[in-house]
C-alpha cells in the first residue's frame, strides 16, 4: 500500500472571474510518477503550479478548497513558502539554467541554504549531477558556462539543480517537450530512475510518454479531472467517453 | 514565535524526516531588504515634493508684506568666485545688446543694474570680495515688488528696484514659440521617415545619431549658437542685433529636436501594424499611409513629445544665457535681443543677497518654471495616454 | 493612369520631404561637431589638458576644470547610481504595476526628468545649502560658515538628483530583459525574493546598470544650470581638496569664457579647445551607452 504524499479536495482556481480548475479531487502517492495529461489550456500546468505555489507569483490568482502536502494545507497562513518550493522542487518546460559555470548552477541551491564548506558543495554537486545522468558528460568542465551546454543537457542539468535542493517531490512541466527523441528518452530514463527517491509529477502532451514513464495518470480537459487511475487501465480500459476520445486521437 | 533558526536541513526536517513547511520563519535579509528598496523608491516622490516647498518657500517671503523685514545675512556667500562678472569692455555682443536696452526704455536702470557688476575685476581668485547691493528695507520693499511684479521694467537692482516678469514671461513665450516652429515639424517630419519609410539601415544611422544629439551639452550648443550660428543667421537675414530671440529659439530648437523625435518615433512605431496592412491591402500607397493612417493615429503621441519638448525649452538655461542677447525687452520682432525666466535665475542668482527680495522674486520665478513644466508633463502623461489607448485599442 | 502618376509624383515629393528632415537634423549635429573639431583641434595638447590656467585665464590648460568635472560626476554617480537602481528593483521587482503607489513613483520619475535643470540649482541652493549646510554649521561648526555655502558635495548631490530618473530608466529597462524563468528557477529552488534578485536578477542586469551610469555621467558632466550657484566656481587656484571646497567644471568654463572672460576674442582658441574636450567626452560616453543599450536591446529580442 503507497502513501499518499498530495491530497487535494475540492480545489478551485480563479484567474481574475475566470475559472481556471474546478474541483480537482486528487490523491497522488509517494515514490510514484504521477503525469497529467490533457489538450492544453486544460488546467494541468495550472494545477501543477498550484503545488508548490509559483501561482503565487501571477497577480489575481485565487485559490479555494485544499492542497495537502504529507497532510498539511499548503495555502494556511502559516506556511512557508520558501520552505515549501524547497520541499516541491520543480523543472520547467524550457530549460533555464542560470548565466552560470555548471557547477554554480547546481550549488546556487545549497548556496542559498547557507551552505559555504566547500567540500561538501563538491560533493553535493557531483550526487545530484550524477542522478541526473549528466555527470559523466559534464565533469570535465564544471567551470564552463552553463549556456554552452545542448538543450538536453540543459534540461537534465535543471532537474540535477533541482535534485541538489534535496526535495521530496519534484514537479515536472512537459520537461521533455522542447527536446529531440534521443534526449528525451534520456529524460524519462532519469524519471523512472528518480521515483526511488522522490515523489514525481509530471505534466505532458505526449500521451505514449506518459504511458512509459508513469504509474498513474490523470486526464483533465476544460479544466476539471475527468479521470484519475493506474496508467495501464487508464489508456487501455477508460471508464469516461472523454479520456477515450483524447487517447485515441479523436480529440485535442 | 520563530527565531533565526539555524540553517541546513536539520531545522527544517521535522521528527519524520519530512521537510517542515509549517514554520513560518521571519528571514531578516528579506525583510531589511524589502523595506529599504520601497524606501528609497518612495524617495523620488519625496524629492519632487521637496522641489516643490523648498522652491516656494525661498519665494514665500514676498507675499509677506506685513511682517517683519527680510533677513539679511551676512552676504559672505556672495562671492567672487560664482565669476558672474560681466566686464562690458571685452564683451562686445553683451554690450551691444545691454546699449539697446537703454536705448529702447527711457527710463529703465539696466545699465545701472550691470554697471554695479562691471567693475569688478574678473579673474581675481580669493581676494577681493565685492558685494552686490545689500538688501533693501523689509516689507516695504515686499509691497512694491508685489505691485511691480506684473509690470514690464525688469530692474531688479537699483535704488528703486522693479521686478516686472511680464517681459520676462513674454521673453521666453516668444523663444518657446519660435524654437517649437523651428523643430517641431523637422523632428516629426524625421520621425515620420524613419518610422515608415527608411531601410533598416537608415534607421540604424538616424536613430542613434538624433540620439547622440540628444547627448549634447546645452552649453556646447549655446557655444556653437554663440559663436557660428548666430554670424551665419545675422548674414543671412541681415538683423542689428547679433543675438537675439531668434538665434536663441534656432539653438534650443536644435536642443529639443532629439525629444521631439524619439517620443514621436516612438509613438509611430507603436501604431499596430495591423493599421499598416489594412491600410496598403486596400490600395493606397506607402505614403498615403503614413500619413493619413499612422500619423493620424499617433497624434496623441506627438503631441506629447511636442509638449515635452516646450518644457524642455521653457526652462532651457544655459543656451538662453549665451545666444539671446538677454535684454528683457517687450517687442514681438523675433530678431530683437530677449530674456527669458530661465536665464534671469542663472544670470542673477549668484549676485543676490540670501533673504534678499530680487533673491525671492527669483525663486518665484523658478516656482513659476516649475509650475509651468509640471504642468506640461501631467498633461502628456494622463490626457494624452489616455486617448493614445483609445485610439490604438480601441478602449 | 494620370491619378496614380500625380499619386507618385505625391509620394516622392513627401518621401522626399521627411528624407530632408532627417538629413537635415543629421546635418546640423555634423556642422556641429566639424565647427568645435576644426575650431579647437589644434588647441588640444598634453600640456593643454594637464596645466593649470595662466594670466588671468587667458593662457594655460584647462586641468582644474577637467579635474572638477571627474570628481563632480563620480561623486554624484556614488549617490545617483545605488538609489537608481534601487528604485529600478522596486518598480519591477516588488511594485504591482497597476498599484497607485508604483504610479505615483513612476509619474515622479517621469517629473524629476523633466523639471528645468535651473530649478534643480534653485533646490540645490534653497535645501542643500540654505537648509541641510546651515543646519549643520549650526549644529556641528558652532555657527561658523562652512556647509553652508557652495561647494562641491552640494553641486554634486543636486546633480545626482537631476540623473536620478537617467539611470531609473536604463536599469528599469535592464531589469524586465532578465527572463521570467530565470526568476522562477531560483524561486522554485526555495530562494528568497531578494535572494533571487541579488544573485540571478542583478547579474543578468549589470549591463544595464553600467549604461545607466555612464548616461548619467555624460549628462552630469555637461550641464552647468544645476550647479551654477552651488558649487561651481570662475577660477579657484587649488584643486578641490574636500567636499566643502569649490571647484571648476568644463561646462562653466566655457560659459564663463565666452560671455564673461576679459577677452573674447583673445580666448577663442581656449574657449573651442574646451568644448571639445568636453564634447569628446559626453560623445565618448554616449556612444558606449548607445552601444551597450543596443546590445541588451538584442538581448531582449533573441
Amino acid at each position: 500500500m503507497t502513501v499518499e504524499k498530495i491530497l487535494t479536495e475540492n480545489m478551485d482556481l480563479y484567474y481574475g472571474a475566470k475559472q481556471a480548475l474546478k474541483k480537482i479531487s486528487i490523491k497522488i502517492p509517494e515514490k510514484k510518477v504521477t503525469a497529467f495529461i490533457g489538450p492544453s489550456g486544460c488546467g494541468k500546468s495550472t494545477f501543477l503550479r498550484s503545488l508548490n505555489r509559483m501561482n503565487d507569483l501571477i497577480d489575481g490568482v485565487k485559490i479555494e478548497g485544499n492542497i495537502l502536502i504529507d497532510g498539511i494545507n499548503i495555502y494556511d497562513h502559516n506556511i512557508d513558502v520558501v520552505t515549501l518550493r524547497k520541499k516541491v522542487g520543480m523543472v520547467f518546460q524550457k530549460s533555464n539554467p542560470f548565466a552560470k559555470s555548471i557547477y554554480e548552477n547546481i550549488a546556487y541551491g545549497p548556496r542559498i541554504n547557507g551552505l559555504k564548506d566547500r567540500k561538501q558543495l563538491d560533493e553535493i554537486v557531483e550526487t545530484a549531477l550524477k542522478n541526473a545522468a549528466i555527470w559523466d558528460e559534464v565533469k570535465d568542465r564544471l567551470g564552463d558556462s552553463a549556456l554552452g551546454l545542448s538543450g538536453g543537457q540543459q534540461q537534465r542539468l535543471c532537474i540535477a539543480r533541482t535534485l541538489a535542493v534535496n526535495p521530496e517531490i519534484v514537479l515536472m512541466d512537459e520537461p521533455a517537450s522542447a527536446l529531440d527523441p534521443l534526449s528525451t528518452s534520456k529524460i524519462e530514463e532519469l524519471i523512472v530512475q528518480l521515483k526511488e527517491n522522490y515523489t514525481i509529477v509530471i505534466v505532458t502532451h505526449n500521451m505514449q510518454q506518459a504511458a512509459r514513464i508513469s504509474d498513474n495518470t490523470a486526464f483533465f480537459y476544460l479544466g476539471e479531472l475527468i479521470e484519475y487511475d493506474k496508467t495501464k487501465k487508464l489508456f487501455t480500459n477508460p471508464d469516461k467517453k472523454q479520456t477515450e476520445d483524447y487517447i485515441t486521437g479523436r480529440f485535442g | 514565535m520563530t527565531k533565526k533558526t539555524k540553517k541546513g536541513k536539520k531545522s527544517t526536517e521535522n521528527s519524520s524526516g519530512l521537510i517542515d513547511i509549517t514554520q513560518r520563519k521571519f528571514r531578516w535579509s528579506d525583510y531589511l531588504a524589502e523595506k529599504i528598496i520601497k524606501g528609497v523608491a518612495y524617495l523620488s516622490i519625496t524629492i519632487v515634493v521637496l522641489i516643490f516647498i523648498f522652491v516656494f518657500r525661498e519665494s514665500f517671503p514676498i507675499f509677506k508684506t506685513g511682517k517683519a523685514p527680510a533677513k539679511t545675512e551676512a552676504s559672505a556667500e556672495v562671492q567672487e568666485t560664482y565669476g558672474e562678472v560681466t566686464d562690458q569692455s571685452n564683451a562686445p555682443e553683451v554690450q551691444e545688446t545691454y546699449g539697446e536696452v537703454t536705448d529702447q526704455s527711457a527710463d529703465s536702470n539696466v545699465q545701472e543694474t550691470y554697471g554695479e557688476v562691471t567693475d569688478k575685476s574678473s579673474q581675481s581668485a580669493d581676494s577681493d570680495k565685492s558685494y552686490t547691493v545689500s538688501a533693501g528695507s523689509g516689507f516695504d520693499d515686499n509691497r512694491s515688488a508685489l505691485k511691480s511684479l506684473l509690470t514690464k521694467d525688469w530692474v531688479p537692482v537699483s535704488e528703486n528696484p522693479r521686478y516686472g516678469i511680464i517681459a520676462l514671461i513674454i521673453g521666453t513665450f516668444k523663444i518657446t514659440v519660435i524654437s517649437i516652429l523651428f523643430a517641431a515639424p523637422i523632428a516629426i517630419l524625421a520621425a515620420l521617415y524613419t518610422a515608415s519609410f527608411a531601410s533598416r539601415r537608415m534607421k540604424e544611422i538616424i536613430k542613434p545619431t538624433i540620439e547622440l544629439l540628444a547627448g549634447f551639452p546645452s552649453v556646447v550648443i549655446g557655444f556653437f549658437a554663440l559663436m557660428v550660428l548666430a554670424s551665419f543667421l545675422q548674414s543671412m537675414f541681415h538683423y542689428d542685433t547679433r543675438l537675439n530671440s531668434f538665434v536663441g529659439g534656432i539653438a534650443m530648437g536644435i536642443a529639443a529636436i532629439p525629444i521631439i523625435f524619439t517620443i514621436t518615433e516612438d509613438a509611430l512605431t507603436a501604431v499596430p501594424k495591423t493599421f499598416n496592412e489594412a491600410s496598403l491591402a486596400l490600395g493606397a500607397s506607402k505614403w498615403q499611409t503614413a500619413f493619413f493612417v499612422i500619423l493620424p493615429a499617433a497624434t496623441p503621441g506627438i503631441f506629447a513629445a511636442v509638449l515635452l519638448g516646450i518644457g524642455r525649452v521653457f526652462g532651457e538655461t544655459m543656451i538662453a544665457l549665451m545666444a539671446t542677447g538677454n535684454a528683457a525687452l517687450m517687442g514681438l520682432n523675433p530678431f530683437e535681443s530677449v530674456r527669458t525666466l530661465a536665464a534671469t535665475i542663472g544670470a542673477e542668482m549668484a549676485e543676490v543677497v540670501f533673504g534678499d527680495t530680487h533673491y525671492n522674486v527669483l525663486f518665484l520665478i523658478g516656482s513659476l518654471l516649475f509650475i509651468f513644466t509640471f504642468i506640461l508633463n501631467a498633461i502628456a502623461e494622463f490626457y494624452v495616454k489616455g486617448k493614445l489607448m483609445k485610439r490604438i485599442q480601441g478602449k | 493612369m494620370i491619378k496614380s502618376f500625380k499619386n507618385n509624383i505625391k509620394g516622392i515629393l513627401i518621401e522626399g520631404l521627411t528624407l530632408s528632415s532627417a538629413l537635415l537634423i543629421i546635418a546640423i549635429i555634423v556642422v556641429m561637431i566639424a565647427v568645435i573639431v576644426i575650431g579647437g583641434k589644434d588647441q588640444i595638447s598634453w600640456e593643454f589638458l594637464t596645466s593649470f590656467p595662466e594670466d588671468g585665464m587667458t593662457k594655460g590648460g584647462i586641468f582644474p576644470a577637467i579635474y572638477g568635472t571627474a570628481l563632480l560626476v563620480i561623486i554624484m554617480s556614488v549617490a545617483a547610481v545605488p538609489f537608481g537602481t534601487i528604485t529600478a528593483i522596486y518598480l519591477t521587482e516588488y511594485a504591482n504595476e497597476n498599484a497607485i503607489i508604483a504610479k505615483v513613483i513612476r509619474f515622479a520619475v517621469r517629473t524629476l526628468a523633466v523639471i528645468p535643470s535651473i530649478i534643480y540649482g534653485l533646490f540645490g541652493l534653497g535645501f542643500f545649502i540654505k537648509f541641510v549646510g546651515v543646519q549643520m554649521d549650526n549644529t556641528f561648526m558652532g555657527g561658523q560658515l562652512k556647509w553652508g555655502q557652495p561647494n562641491i558635495l552640494w553641486a554634486s548631490l543636486t546633480m545626482a538628483l537631476l540623473t536620478l530618473p537617467v539611470v531609473i530608466v536604463s536599469v528599469e529597462e535592464a531589469l524586465k530583459t532578465v527572463p521570467k524563468d530565470l526568476r522562477a528557477a531560483s524561486l522554485a529552488l526555495g530562494a528568497t525574493k531578494w535572494q533571487t534578485i541579488w544573485k540571478v536578477v542583478l547579474p543578468g542586469s549589470i549591463s544595464g546598470i553600467m549604461t545607466g551610469t555612464i548616461l548619467a555621467v555624460s549628462r552630469g558632466a555637461g550641464e552647468v544650470a544645476p550647479i551654477l550657484f552651488t558649487g561651481v566656481a570662475y577660477y579657484v587656484a587649488t584643486l578641490p581638496a574636500s567636499f566643502s571646497d569649490q571647484f571648476m567644471v568644463l561646462g562653466y568654463h566655457i560659459y564663463v569664457m565666452t560671455t564673461q572672460s576679459a577677452n573674447v576674442d583673445q580666448t577663442l582658441p581656449i574657449q573651442f579647445g574646451t568644448t571639445l574636450v568636453l564634447l569628446a567626452l559626453t560623445f565618448i560616453l554616449n556612444i558606449s551607452a548607445i552601444v551597450l543599450r543596443y546590445r541588451i536591446r538584442q538581448k531582449k529580442s533573441n
